[in-house]
C-alpha cells in the first residue's frame, strides 16, 4: 500500500516530504492468570504479591502455556484477517533488571498470526505484518535523581506484571499521517474491546504504542532511517509525537544531516522526543526456539471455534448503523467507538428518527446513556420530532432520563413542558412588532446582515418571554412568514 | 584398594531397606544413622556432598517410623536415604549448582522428583557435589572443591554428577539422583561402578532442575543394582503438568519387566563406538563391551553390529546446542534477585562484576561459546547446523532401531582417570562424553551398567541404548547383564 497520493500526506510536514510510519502496539490480554503460571493477572495489586517461582524466573522453574491467552491471540489474529498458523515460542535474550529470566519468552520467525490488515474508517488499508504472543516484564521505579535509571539512587522492581500475556501487533510502515496513526490505534482498540480480549487502556498501560517514524520525499518509495518512539501514553500524544519526530527528520535531511537509528522517548511536557538507547547499545537478541515449551499447533477444530467466536467488529457495526441511519460510516464512528451502536440501532428500531438519534448520541450523550432505555429514548425523540418539545426542552428532559431512567412524557409533564401552540407565539410576535417597529423594518427590508441581526433580536425576545420554551425552528418559520 | 571407601549398598539396596523398614525389622532412623556414620567416617576423603542435612533427615526418619508404628501406609521407598545432586531444588535447603553465584539461595520449592521421592518415603540426606552448573566430566569444576572416586581417591569420579555417583559407590546412600545433559549420569556411573540411567527426554519431570541445556537435560537415578534403578524410575517418572516437555504417555512399570529375560532380543554393537570411527576408546573398555555382547548372546539374544554414522558429529553438535541454551539459561544469575551480588557503579557494571566473580572458568567458557553460536550472522552456521546434525542422528538411530531392539557401546572411553589429568585441556575433557552425547541429542534413553573392571582394576560400565520410551527393553537387557556379571564374579572367586 505505498500510497503516495497527495490526499494522504501529513499536512504539518513541509511540502515535498511525506511521513512513513509503522506502529507496534502491545495489548495486555485480560486472561484470569498469567501466560506461563497460575498467578492472577490483575492490575494494581500490592507489589510482588502475584508472583511464583515461574514468573519470578527462579532457578529450576518452567513455563506452562496458558491456553486462554493463545485463544485470545488467535481471535485477534482472525479479526485482523491474519493467517493464523502453527507457531513456536522463542527466547529474546537481553539483560534488564525487571525481566526475571534476562530473556523474554516471545515469538520470532514463527508467530501465531501473520499477514493481516486493518481498514481505517475512511477506507485506508494498513497492512499488519504480524501479531505475536509474548510475556510482559516487571515494572521498575527509579528512586532519586531525575527518575530515570541513569541518575537514580536505587530502583524498586514490582514483578506482578512479569509474565502477563501480551499480544504485539506490528503494522507495516503504511501510515502516512498522524491522524491515520491515531485512527489505526482507535480502530484496533475498538476491535480488541469488541473481542473482549483486553481492557486496552493506554493510561494504565494495558495498551502501549511504539511508533516507528521516518520521512521521505514525496514520490519516492524508499525507506529511510527510522526512529522508534516510546513512552506514548495517549492518542493525542501519539499524534504530537509523530508530527514532532517527522519534522525533526525533515530538518535533519534538509540540513544535510541524517537521523540516527535509535529508540527515542516522547517527553510530553517538553513536547519533543529525546534520545534513548544509543546505537552503540544496539542489541543482538540471539533468538532461538524456547526449549521449555512445545510448538503451538491449533487444530482445525480449534480454528473453527475461534472463527465462530468472532463477534461483529466495529467496521461491520459502523456499516450496519450507517445503513440504517442513511449516513456514511465515518459519521457514526464516534458512536460505535463509544459502544453505543446497539443502543442507537435499538432506538431506531423502536421507531425513533435516525437523524435525531445520531445527533443526540454524538453531542449530548458522550458520557453514556446512564439509566435510559433505548425505547424511552425513542419516545423522547418522537416527542421532539412531533413538536411537543423544543430542542432545548428535549435536552433538559434527556439529562433527567439519563440520570433517573424515567419515561419522557413523565419528565416533560413534571417540568411543565407543554407544546406551545403557534397562535400563542403569533400573539407574542404581534406585540413585539408593535413595540419595536424600527427593528422590524430593518428585519423586513434591510440587507442580509441586518436581517440576520434582527432575526436574532426577535428570537431572543420571544425566548425571553417564554423562558426558553419556544421551539427555535418554529420561531424562525414564524418570523419569515410575517416578513 | 582394600582400604578404599568404596562400599556400594553398604547397608543394603533401597529395595531391601524399604522392605525391612516396612516389615518393622529395621527402623528408618537406624538405617539413616548407619549411613550418616559412613558419611562421618569417609566424607572428608571423598567429598561427595555440598551439604549433609542430618537434622532434617533425622526428623523425617522419625516421622516414617511413627507412621509405620501407627500402621499408616508408607511408600515404596520408606526409610531409604537418598542423595540429591545439588542442581535440583530442595525447599529451604541451599541449592548451589556448586557455584558461588547461588551463594545463600534457598529455593522456596521442591523439584518434582524430590517431591515424588519424599512422597514415596525416601529421606533426603544431602545435596551432592557437581561440576559447576553440570558443566564438566570430572566434578573438578566445583566452587567447593573436587569429589574423589571412592574406588581410588587419586582418581576422578566422573561428572558432572560425580558427587551423586560417589555417594552411592561409597555407601553414603543406597540411591541418588543425578542429571544428564551429555553423559553426566552414565559416565560417572561407569567410573564409580554403579548403575546410572538417562531416561527418555520427557519421561521424568525437569521442574526444579536448574537448567543447563534445556532440550538435553534429564534427571535419572544412580543405584547399586538394576532393580533399585527400576523402582526409582517408577517413582520419579510420569507426566508432570508443571513441565510442558514431560510426556503424557509414559513407558509403564519397569520393575515388572526385570525378569522378562532377553531371549530373542536383537542387540546391536554401535560400530563407531566399538573400534570404528571414534578414537580413544581404551582396549580394556572395548573388551568388556564385547564380553557384554557375548553374555547377552548366551542369554538368548542375537547380536550384530550396526552403524550410526552421524554419531561421530555428536560431540561437535552438542558443543553448539548445549552452550547456546546454557548462555540463555544462566542469564538470570545477574545479582538482581538472589544469590551473589557484587556492587558496581550502575546496573550493567553490577551484572558484570557479579558474573565475573560468581562463575568459574568452564561456565564462562560455555556462556561465551553459546553466546557466539547464537549471534546474528552466526546462528544459522553454528546453532542451525547443530540442530540439523541432531536430526541426522535421530534418523540414524531410527534406522538402527529398525533392525535392533537395543544398542550397546561403552559408557565412558576409559576407566577413572587421575585427578588433574584433563583439567588443563577442555577438549580432552569433552571427549569423555563422546559415547553418551548422541542419546541426549536424540532424546532416547540410555544407561550404564557395571560390567567388570579394567586393567587397572577400576570399574567399567557398558552403555545400553534404546529407542524413545524403550526403557522396558533397556532394563531387561540391563538386568541380564547384571546377572551375567554376578555369575562371572561368582566364578572368579
Amino acid at each position: 500500500m505505498s500510497d503516495t497520493t497527495t490526499g494522504r500526506r501529513e499536512p504539518t510536514l513541509p511540502d515535498g516530504w511525506e511521513l512513513v510510519c509503522g506502529l507496534e502496539v502491545h495489548v495486555e490480554l485480560s486472561t484470569a492468570t498469567k501466560l506461563f503460571c497460575g498467578c492472577p493477572n490483575e492490575f494494581g495489586a500490592e507489589p510482588n504479591t502475584n508472583v511464583c517461582p515461574t514468573c519470578l524466573g527462579l532457578p529450576g522453574s518452567l513455563p506452562v502455556m496458558n491456553g486462554a491467552a493463545v485463544t485470545s491471540a488467535m481471535r485477534l489474529g482472525r479479526a485482523l484477517d491474519c493467517r493464523v498458523q502453527p507457531s513456536v515460542m522463542a527466547r529474546k535474550n537481553y539483560f534488564y533488571p525487571d525481566m526475571p529470566k534476562d530473556f523474554q519468552t516471545s515469538q520470532y520467525d514463527q508467530p501465531t498470526n501473520e499477514d493481516g490488515h486493518l481498514d481505517l474508517p475512511d477506507g485506508t488499508t494498513i497492512r499488519v505484518e504480524r501479531a505475536h504472543i509474548e510475556e510482559d516484564t516487571g515494572k521498575s521505579t527509579h528512586v532519586g535523581g531525575d527518575g530515570r535509571i541513569t541518575s537514580a539512587e536505587y530502583s524498586l522492581i514490582d514483578y506482578n506484571r512479569a509474565g502477563v500475556p501480551l499480544l504485539e501487533i506490528v503494522s507495516h510502515p503504511d501510515i502516512r499521517t498522524a491522524e491515520e496513526a491515531k485512527a489505526y490505534v482507535a480502530e484496533l482498540r475498538g476491535i480488541v474491546l469488541a473481542l473482549d480480549v483486553s481492557d486496552a487502556r493506554m493510561e494504565e498501560g494495558s495498551m502501549r504504542v511504539d511508533a516507528n517514524v521516518s520521512v521521505r520525499p514525496v514520490g519516492s518509495d524508499e525507506l529511510r532511517t527510522r526512529c522508534e518512539i516510546k513512552n506514548i501514553n495517549s492518542l493525542s500524544s501519539l499524534g504530537r509525537a509523530i508530527v514532532h519526530e517527522a519534522n525533526r527528520h525533515v530538518d535533519l535531511w534538509t540540513t544535510g544531516e541524517r537521523p540516527l537509528q535509535e529508540t527515542r522517548h516522547w517527553d510530553e511536557e517538553a513536547g519533543r522526543t529525546r534520545s534513548g538507547r544509543s546505537k552503540e547499545d544496539a542489541e543482538d537478541y540471539r533468538y532461538f526456539p524456547e526449549p521449555d515449551l512445545t510448538p503451538l499447533q491449533p487444530s482445525e477444530v480449534d480454528l473453527e471455534a475461534v472463527d465462530a467466536s468472532i463477534p461483529e467488529l466495529p467496521a461491520q457495526t459502523r456499516a450496519r448503523l450507517a445503513d440504517v441511519a442513511g449516513v456514511t460510516p465515518p459519521e457514526v464512528g464516534l458512536i460505535v467507538d463509544r459502544g453505543q451502536a446497539s443502543f442507537a440501532l435499538d432506538a431506531i428500531d423502536s421507531g425513533a428518527d435516525a437523524g435525531r438519534v445520531l445527533v443526540h448520541l454524538t453531542n449530548n450523550l458522550a458520557d453514556g446513556v446512564g439509566e435510559m432505555s433505548s425505547s424511552a429514548f425513542a419516545g423522547l425523540v418522537a416527542m421532539e420530532v412531533g413538536g411537543e418539545l423544543s430542542s432545548t426542552q428535549t435536552k433538559e428532559v434527556l439529562a433527567d432520563m439519563v440520570a433517573t431512567g424515567r419515561d419522557a412524557p413523565v419528565v416533560a409533564a413534571e417540568k411543565g413542558f407543554e407544546a406551545m401552540d403557534t397562535s400563542e407565539l403569533e400573539g407574542l410576535l404581534d406585540g413585539l412588532i408593535a413595540d419595536h417597529p424600527g427593528e422590524w423594518e430593518r428585519f423586513s427590508t434591510g440587507d442580509e446582515g441586518d436581517a440576520k441581526k434582527m432575526a436574532g433580536f426577535f428570537t431572543g425576545q420571544i425566548m425571553k418571554a417564554t423562558r426558553g420554551q419556544a421551539d427555535g425552528k418554529v420561531v424562525a418559520q414564524l418570523l419569515n412568514s410575517r416578513k | 584398594m582394600s582400604d578404599s571407601p568404596a562400599a556400594p549398598a553398604a547397608f543394603g539396596t533401597a529395595v531391601e531397606i524399604a522392605s525391612a523398614v516396612k516389615a518393622g525389622e529395621r527402623s528408618a532412623l537406624g538405617v539413616l544413622e548407619e549411613h550418616l556414620g559412613r558419611i562421618g567416617a569417609h566424607e572428608s576423603s571423598v567429598h561427595a556432598f555440598n551439604a549433609v542435612i542430618e537434622d532434617e533427615a533425622r526428623s523425617r526418619a522419625m516421622e516414617i517410623d511413627d507412621a509405620i508404628a501407627s500402621g499408616a501406609e508408607v511408600g515404596a521407598l520408606a526409610g531409604v536415604p537418598v542423595a540429591i545432586k545439588d542442581n535440583m531444588c530442595t525447599r529451604g535447603v541451599p541449592t548451589t549448582c556448586s557455584s558461588r553465584i547461588l551463594d545463600g539461595w534457598k529455593p522456596p520449592y521442591d523439584a518434582t522428583v524430590v517431591t515424588r521421592l519424599r512422597e514415596a518415603g525416601a529421606i533426603v540426606v544431602g545435596k551432592t557435589n557437581l561440576d559447576e552448573f553440570a558443566m564438566g566430566s570430572s566434578t573438578e569444576n566445583s566452587a567447593f572443591g573436587p569429589t574423589h572416586n571412592p574406588w581410588d581417591l587419586t582418581r576422578v569420579p566422573g561428572g558432572s554428577s560425580g558427587g551423586s555417583a560417589a555417594a552411592v559407590a561409597a555407601g553414603f546412600s543406597p540411591i541418588s539422583l543425578g542429571s544428564d545433559t551429555g553423559g553426566s549420569i552414565r559416565q560417572p556411573a561407569s567410573l564409580c561402578g554403579v548403575v546410572g540411567v538417562k531416561p527418555t527426554y520427557g519421561a521424568v519431570s525437569r521442574y526444579g532442575l536448574i537448567a543447563f541445556g534445556s532440550s538435553l537435560d534429564q534427571i535419572g537415578p544412580f543405584t547399586t543394582d538394576v532393580h533399585d534403578a527400576a523402582v526409582i524410575m517408577d517413582t520419579i517418572g510420569g507426566h508432570d503438568p508443571l513441565d510442558s516437555t514431560s510426556a503424557t504417555d509414559g513407558h509403564g512399570s519397569l520393575e515388572s519387566v526385570l525378569s522378562d529375560g532377553v531371549d530373542g532380543l536383537r542387540v546391536g554393537l554401535i560400530t563407531e563406538m566399538t573400534g570404528g570411527a571414534i578414537d580413544g576408546i581404551a582396549p580394556d573398555v572395548l573388551a568388556r563391551v564385547r564380553a557384554a555382547a557375548e553374555a547377552l548372546a548366551a542369554a538368548g539374544a542375537t547380536v550384530g553390529e550396526v552403524s550410526v554414522p552421524s554419531s561421530v558429529y555428536g560431540l561437535s553438535a552438542y558443543y553448539m546446542v548445549a552452550p547456546a541454551e546454557a548462555s540463555s539459561n544462566l542469564a538470570r544469575f545477574d545479582g538482581v534477585r538472589y544469590g551473589l551480588r557484587v556492587d558496581g557503579s550502575n546496573t550493567a557494571a553490577m551484572h558484570t562484576a557479579t558474573r565475573t566473580e560468581g562463575f568459574g572458568d568452564e561456565v564462562k567458557r560455555r556462556i561465551m561459546l553459546g553466546t557466539y553460536a547464537l549471534s546474528a550472522g552466526y546462528r544459522d552456521a553454528y546453532y542451525g547446523s547443530a540442530q540439523k546434525v541432531r536430526t541426522l542422528i535421530i534418523e540414524d538411530f531410527d534406522r538402527a532401531y529398525a533392525d535392533f531392539d537395543v544398542l550397546l557401546s561403552p559408557a565412558s572411553p576409559t576407566t577413572a582417570f587421575e585427578m588433574g589429568a584433563k583439567t588443563a585441556d577442555p577438549l580432552a575433557m569433552y571427549l569423555n562424553d563422546v559415547c553418551t552425547i548422541p542419546s541426549n541429542l536424540s532424546g532416547q534413553p540410555a544407561m550404564s551398567v557395571p560390567f567388570g573392571t579394567g586393567d587397572d582394576g577400576l570399574p567399567i560400565g557398558v552403555q545400553v541404548l534404546a529407542p524413545l520410551m524403550g526403557e522396558p527393553v533397556m532394563f531387561r537387557v540391563a538386568a541380564a547383564l547384571e546377572a551375567a556379571q554376578r555369575l562371572e564374579d561368582g566364578e572368579s572367586r
